[in-house]
Parts: structure tokens; C-alpha cells; sequence
């Protein structure tokens, strides 16, 4: 019997299995043999470990010693919250306001740096030094280039912000016609995968943007400037409220809806997860690995550095996002900017490293650990012993992180997330 | 003939492009200047006491990364131990009257409260002194344990290890001293050790906590320079935090140079906590939590693992908040106001990304070619 499973198709059993959790758990969450409670905490640790697996493939899988991933993290549930929120109660005055807005955001983003990226700033700069070079020094030329680097940038804002311009007219009554048509009850999920998909692509886009010129920094450095953007973003979001009155700022956002169920959840890190364990073990995981193996070695074989250091931190930002949009629809709709300031910054970082650096299935059985063991001791400490839980927990910590310094699952891959065995073809090609 | 037009032209592009935007900064800043000048001086002031207690912790940062290399999250939370030592010998056991009672019962006569309060300056002096040195004693044998309980199990381990358990000392030292019977949950009103005294000098008020910050940080500042550049244990210190295999082969206990750093750091810490409650005067157990961040941010900016950068770091640190709180503010077109006083730690990462983005290990930071 398992001889002949084994020779059906991975996609097909891994399929099946994934279906079969969801069926057990909804089962579960739906008989009421759980209470509400503990469906919770299963959220949460879904939203953890997407979140966390984020950061792995940036610091895991990557080496980069990122601090600042709780900001796009903030960034993706902001973001789907503002347009979620918009929907349910019309904020902004038109129910896709808001929906429309952050679209046009997004795709302005995206045409300026499509332009930014066509207009080949390293080749003009690389000219413009080859032709002035015999009668400028190096410093007039530096300036000379950054005025034509900073000239070339305004081009490409304005290129997006004409596109952005152009969508938030057109945008609104299309996308209430096309909605208008819907049934609530179909309108209402695709108006929640939209933000979601807004929110973490907006998280992706600006991980990019502040990621790009800070990945030439050795490492710590690299972690104090990330720390620096997740702090500098927390009072931004703090004082919100007098740029967009609706996120109410230090006040804390309310009137999110709560629409995370685990359905959500478990589809969103579903998808992360297939995207990510294809990622790593396909040739752009392979030069991502490599990277952080040996960055001098890497550069040897050819692997453009920073290339990939730009997309697993991307990535790895738009994870962040996709976390950071289900967290904000989750009871209580309710969003305060201390939910991302640096101390909690710290909780996805002590996920991986729990899990183990490098390790999928550790990352995933970490973060359902450490949701269940912080919401555990809020349950198991007696009464009167409820200060205690910040006491205990990094007691806890410390003695794991004595007992297994390496973290839990170091390296080590279970099922469907261990590396694809390689199958010598007969045709003499190079096997996947 | 043709080459030197084109250069001199290029030049006058260029350097008009240079003069025009250092004109507009120069402008800038005179404008703000002279619109109010007293807020000016009074902000650079009120920068260099915020400086001066940034420095301290940044030392400690600064000497424990240079030796293992690690960032310390802790610290901040050993110099809110400092805090709360010096405040509960104070409130409780008077330590900052000890002089001025020993004093008068050798004058014969009985310390009563009212001639306690109209005792000398200079016992006045010794009491704040024996404070800082209770909490500095107390911050350095604190570190010395969590050095050897946290930090020394995982000298082999990775680096990430290691900062995880710091991040958990940090967490413990927060939660557990917030437990009643420990140092208690709320926020403490700090009882200065000194009475204050306040002068104005010319619209710019000066008080005799910004004399004593400075001080005692000069003071501190000095002698460490001379344990780290004149004695045989900065030496050890210096060879440990260049190469460690080596320094072990020379004969140097390596573990207990790093105690003593952790030590030394903690003492600096203890004396910042102390100095930063006289100034700031209200505590709570994660009091340590800004000053530590921006602190070590300030060693940062400086260049870790370097002293005097540190101390370089943190003045410009200081300066830079005071400023964005005296002159920052922006208009929004609602009508609401964006202050410099909420946004000072926006302001103060984004020049902090910005001098990485033109030095990327920092002011004095040895160029780093390709990370270990």
C-alpha cells in the first residue's frame, strides 16, 4: 500500500495532505471541540510562521542579519487594514476609496521603478564617468553623477506618480461596478485577498527601496539600519492620525474587520510555504544559499550578490506583509502601533533562530511552539503569578538557547519540505 | 584649447551646484538660528546633557562588541538597574545624607532632617558621589553574573545564540525587576540626590545636574582611556578584542578580560542610570530601553568597537534630538501639527541610515571590506 503511494506523484499526495490538516482542523474548529480561544492561538502561530519564514529566507537562507522585519510587517497590515476598513464602514467616502488608492500606490510604485530599472542608471553613470573623467576628479565627478542619478530618479517618480494619478481617477467607479455586481458574500472575500495582496505588495516594494542601498553594509551594520527603518516607521505610524485620520495613530486603528479566520491562514501560509520550499531548491535558492555561504566565493562563480540579496529580502518582505494583513483582521480588528515596535521585532528572530537558521520545518514547528508556550503560561500560571510569564519565558529561553545553540532543527528538513531527491534522466539532460 | 574650456566649464557647473546647496543649508540653519536664538544655545545644552548620558552607556556597547563581538541588548537594562539602585538608596536609606550626618555628629550635633537639608555643599557632593559609585558597583558585579551565566556557555556557539540570550537577559531584567517585590511595576518620581540649582546665562538656563553630568563623564572618560591605553589589562583587552586565539597564546586569560570588559562596561552603565534618573526623573523598569537603543545607535554612528568614536557618536546623537525637538515641525495641510518631540526618533535613525549609506561602518569605523 505505501510502496504504491510512494509512486504516485509528490504534487498529488502533498496536495492531499495539505487538504486533509485543513479538513481535520476546520473539523476541529468547527465541531466547538476547541474552544475559540485556542482556534485563536492557531492563527496566530500560522500568522508567526509565515512571518518568520519570511525572515529566514532573508537571515536563514540569506545571511542578511535583517532587525527591521516587523516593519513590513506593519507596512502589509496597515496597508490591508486601511482598504479592509474602507469596505466595512467607508472612510474614505467611497467604499473603494481607499481599495483604489492603495492600488494606484502600488502601481506607481512599480511603473517608477520598471522605469528606474530601464533607464540604466549604473550604464549612464558608467558613461558619464568615462566621459568627463579625463577633466573632472573623483569628487566632481561623484557630484556631477548624483545630480544625474537624482534627475533620472525624478523622471521615474513622475512617470508613477502620472500612472498613480491617472488610476486613482479611473479606478473608483470601475472597481464599484465590477464589485457592485457581486454578491456580498463573494465580494466581501475579494475585497479581503485584494488587501492582502495590496498590502504585501506594497511591503515588497519598499523592502526593496530601503533594502537596495543598505545591502552593501557588513552585516551588524546591516541590522542597525534595519532596526533604524522599523523604529523611524513606528513613530511615523504613531503619528499617523494627521496625515490619514482613520489610523487613528498612537490611539491605536479601530473598526478593522475581522475576517482572518483559519481558512485564511492556512491558504496564505500554504502558499507561502509551496513558494518558499520551491524557491530554495531552485537554481535562485541555490545562489541565495550561496550567499550567505560565502559572499567573495559566490561573486567568484558569477552570482550577482546583491541581486539576490534583492530578492530574498523582497520576498522576505512580502511574506512580512501577507503576515502583517491577516494579523490586522484578526479579533479584535484592532491595530496600535505597538504591536510593531522593536521589542516585538524580536519575536520573529527568536522564531528562526529557535527553529533553526537555514530550516523550513523548524521556523513552522517553532512558531506553532512559541505561540502555544506564551499563550500556555498565561493559562498554566496560578493566580496572582500572571507577571510572571515575561519572567518565565526568557528563562526559557536562555535554556534553550544554552541546551541547543544551533536551534531545534538546524539543517534538518522533514517531508515534503526536504530537499527534492535529483532522478538521473536517461535523456543525459541536467536533472531538476 | 578645446579641453580647457570644456573642463573649466564642467568645474563651474559642479562647484556653483556644491557652493548653491551649502549656501541653502548655511541659510537654512542661520534663519533658524536667528529666529530664536535662546531656544538655540538652550538646545545645544539640553543636546550636550542628553550627549554626555548617551555616551556613557555607549561605551559600555562599544567596549563589549569590540571584545565578543556581540551587541549587548542587555545593557540598556543593567543601566535601569543602576537607576533603581541609586533611587531605593536614596528613598530608603538616605545614602546621599550619610556624609552630611557623619559630618555633624562629628560637629556634636544630632542629624535632624532640617539641618540635614541645610547641611554643606560639599557633603552634598560626597552623598551623590557614593550614590553613583553603589550603583556602578552593583551594575558591574550584575554583568560579571550574566556574563558567566548567559554569555559565557556560548562563546563557541553562533553569534546569533548569543544575541538571542542577550535579548533574553533583556527581557528578564525588565519583567522580573517589575514584580513588586522586586523594584515594583509603576513609574517612579526620582528623588535627586542634590538639590538643583539653576543659572541663566543670558535667557539659557543652566543647571548644576548638566555640570555634574559632564563631569563625572569627562572623568570617566579619561580614566577609561587610561585602563584601556596605560594599564596591562587594557592591553589584554585590546590584544583579546583584535585576535582571541592569539591573545590566549600569549598568556592572556581571555575569559577573564571579557568579565572585566563586562564589568567595566556595566560601571559606565551604573553611572549613565544614575546620571540620566537626576536628569530625567521619572523610572520604570524599562526605562533602560530608549536610552540603550539610542546609545548604542550613537556607538554605532561612531564606528563600534571604538572608543573615542563612541564618544563622538553620541554627542552628535544628542544634538541631533535636541534640535529636531526645538526646530522640527511640519504643517500638514489638515491643519494638525507634526512636532519634532514625536517624530525625534524617526529623524534620528534616518540620519543614522543616512551616514551608513556615506560611511558604512560609521564615523571612525575601520572600512570593512568583506564581512568575516
Amino acid at each position: 500500500m505505501i510502496k504504491q503511494l510512494r509512486k504516485l506523484p509528490s504534487w498529488l499526495t502533498t496536495t492531499a495532505g495539505l487538504v486533509l490538516f485543513y479538513a481535520l482542523v476546520q473539523l476541529i474548529i468547527s465541531m466547538g471541540w476547541v474552544t475559540e480561544y485556542v482556534a485563536q492561538i492557531l492563527q496566530w502561530a500560522g500568522i508567526m510562521a509565515i512571518s518568520s519564514l519570511g525572515l529566514n529566507l532573508v537571515y536563514g537562507f540569506n545571511g542578511q542579519f535583517s532587525l527591521g522585519h516587523i516593519a513590513f510587517f506593519a507596512i502589509g497590515a496597515y496597508t490591508s487594514a486601511l482598504v479592509t476598513k474602507d469596505w466595512y464602514v467607508t472612510w474614505s467616502g467611497s467604499r473603494v476609496g481607499a481599495l483604489s488608492g492603495v492600488i494606484a500606490l502600488d502601481a506607481g510604485l512599480i511603473v517608477s521603478l520598471v522605469v528606474i530599472s530601464l533607464l540604466r542608471i549604473n550604464t549612464i553613470q558608467k558613461r558619464l564617468k568615462e566621459a568627463v573623467g579625463r577633466w573632472l576628479n573623483q569628487f566632481e565627478t561623484s557630484v556631477l553623477s548624483s545630480v544625474v542619478t537624482f534627475l533620472l530618479a525624478l523622471v521615474a517618480i513622475a512617470a508613477g506618480g502620472a500612472v498613480g494619478w491617472l488610476l486613482v481617477k479611473v479606478l473608483p467607479p470601475t472597481l464599484e461596478a465590477i464589485l457592485g455586481l457581486l454578491p456580498t458574500g463573494i465580494a466581501q472575500p475579494v475585497v479581503f485577498a485584494l488587501a492582502l495582496t495590496l498590502g504585501s505588495v506594497l511591503a515588497a516594494i519598499i523592502g526593496l527601496v530601503v533594502g537596495q542601498p543598505l545591502f552593501k553594509l557588513a552585516s551588524d551594520y546591516f541590522g542597525i539600519a534595519t532596526l533604524g527603518f522599523a523604529i523611524a516607521l513606528y513613530v511615523l505610524l504613531q503619528n499617523s492620525d494627521k496625515v490619514i485620520p482613520t489610523m487613528k495613530g498612537a490611539r491605536g486603528m479601530v473598526g478593522i474587520p475581522i475576517w482572518t479566520r483559519w481558512f485564511w491562514v492556512f491558504i496564505c501560509a500554504a502558499l507561502v510555504i509551496v513558494a518558499m520550499r520551491n524557491l530554495i531548491y531552485s537554481s535562485v535558492g541555490r545562489a541565495i544559499i550561496s550567499v550567505r555561504e560565502d559572499e567573495i566565493a559566490a561573486k567568484a562563480m558569477g552570482i550577482d550578490v546583491t541581486r539576490y540579496k534583492t530578492v530574498a529580502f523582497t520576498i522576505g518582505s512580502l511574506f512580512a506583509g501577507i503576515a502583517g494583513g491577516l494579523f490586522a483582521h484578526k479579533s479584535p480588528g484592532f491595530l496600535h502601533p505597538s504591536s510593531f515596535d522593536f521589542l516585538k521585532g524580536f519575536d520573529p528572530l527568536i522564531v528562526v533562530v529557535f527553529g533553526g537558521l537555514g530550516s523550513m520545518t523548524g521556523t513552522i514547528a517553532a512558531s506553532v511552539g512559541w505561540a502555544f508556550l506564551l499563550e500556555g503560561l498565561r493559562v498554566a500560571l496560578p493566580q496572582g503569578f500572571e507577571n510572571w510569564r515575561f519572567v518565565i519565558y526568557p528563562v526559557l529561553l536562555l535554556i534553550i538557547m544554552l541546551l541547543r545553540p544551533q536551534g531545534l532543527l538546524g539543517g534538518v528538513e522533514w517531508g515534503f519540505l526536504k530537499p527534492p531527491k535529483v532522478q538521473p534522466r536517461t535523456t543525459g539532460d541536467e536533472g531538476e | 584649447m578645446k579641453d580647457t574650456v570644456i573642463k573649466l566649464l564642467l568645474r563651474i557647473v559642479v562647484w556653483g551646484l556644491v557652493a548653491a546647496l551649502t549656501i541653502a543649508v548655511v541659510v537654512v540653519v542661520a534663519r533658524l538660528i536667528q529666529r530664536n536664538p535662546v531656544l538655540f544655545f538652550q538646545q545645544v545644552v539640553n543636546g550636550l546633557q542628553l550627549g554626555f548620558v548617551y555616551a556613557l552607556i555607549a561605551l559600555g556597547y562599544t567596549m563589549i562588541y569590540g571584545v565578543v563581538k556581540l551587541i549587548n541588548f542587555a545593557h540598556g537594562d543593567v543601566f535601569m538597574v543602576g537607576s533603581f539602585v541609586s533611587f531605593y538608596a536614596i528613598t530608603r536609606y538616605r545614602l546621599h545624607l550619610w556624609p552630611a550626618s557623619v559630618y555633624y555628629r562629628t560637629q556634636g550635633i544630632t542629624p535632624t532632617p532640617e539641618a540635614l537639608a541645610q547641611a554643606p555643599g560639599w557633603t552634598m557632593i560626597i552623598g551623590t558621589v557614593l550614590v553613583i559609585l553603589l550603583a556602578m558597583i552593583v551594575c558591574g558585579f550584575l554583568n560579571i553574573i550574566i556574563e558567566r551565566v548567559a554569555y559565557k556557555p556560548l562563546r563557541n556557539a553562533p553569534r546569533i545564540a548569543a544575541l538571542i540570550t542577550a535579548i533574553g537577559v533583556s527581557f528578564f531584567l525588565e519583567y522580573f525587576t517589575a514584580l513588586g517585590f522586586v523594584f515594583g511595576p509603576d513609574y517612579y518620581t526620582y528623588v535627586r540626590p542634590m538639590p538643583v540649582i539653576s543659572w541663566n546665562i543670558g535667557g539659557v538656563a543652566i543647571s548644576n545636574i548638566l555640570v555634574v553630568i559632564i563631569v563625572s563623564t569627562i572623568f570617566l572618560l579619561v580614566l577609561l582611556q587610561y585602563i584601556v591605553m596605560r594599564t596591562k589589562m587594557g592591553k589584554a583587552m585590546r590584544a583579546s578584542a583584535f585576535d582571541k586565539p592569539t591573545a590566549r597564546l600569549m598568556g592572556i586569560n581571555v575569559d577573564m578580560v571579557i568579565s572585566f570588559t563586562f564589568a567595566l562596561g556595566a560601571i559606565f552603565a551604573g553611572a549613565a542610570g544614575v546620571l540620566y534618573a537626576i536628569a530625567y526623573p521619572q523610572i520604570i523598569t524599562f526605562v533602560g530601553i530608549r536610552p540603550g537603543l539610542k546609545a548604542f545607535v550613537a556607538a554605532v554612528l561612531g564606528g563600534i568597537g571604538n572608543i573615542p568614536g563612541a564618544f563622538v557618536g553620541s554627542l552628535i546623537m544628542g544634538q541631533a534630538e535636541a534640535m529636531t525637538i526645538g526646530f522640527f515641525s511640519i504643517t500638514m495641510p489638515s491643519g494638525e501639527v507634526l512636532a519634532g518631540s514625536t517624530l525625534r526618533d524617526a529623524i534620528v535613525f534616518a540620519i543614522l541610515i543616512l551616514v551608513f549609506l556615506i560611511r558604512p561602518t560609521g564615523i571612525f569605523g575601520e572600512p570593512e571590506g568583506e564581512k568575516a
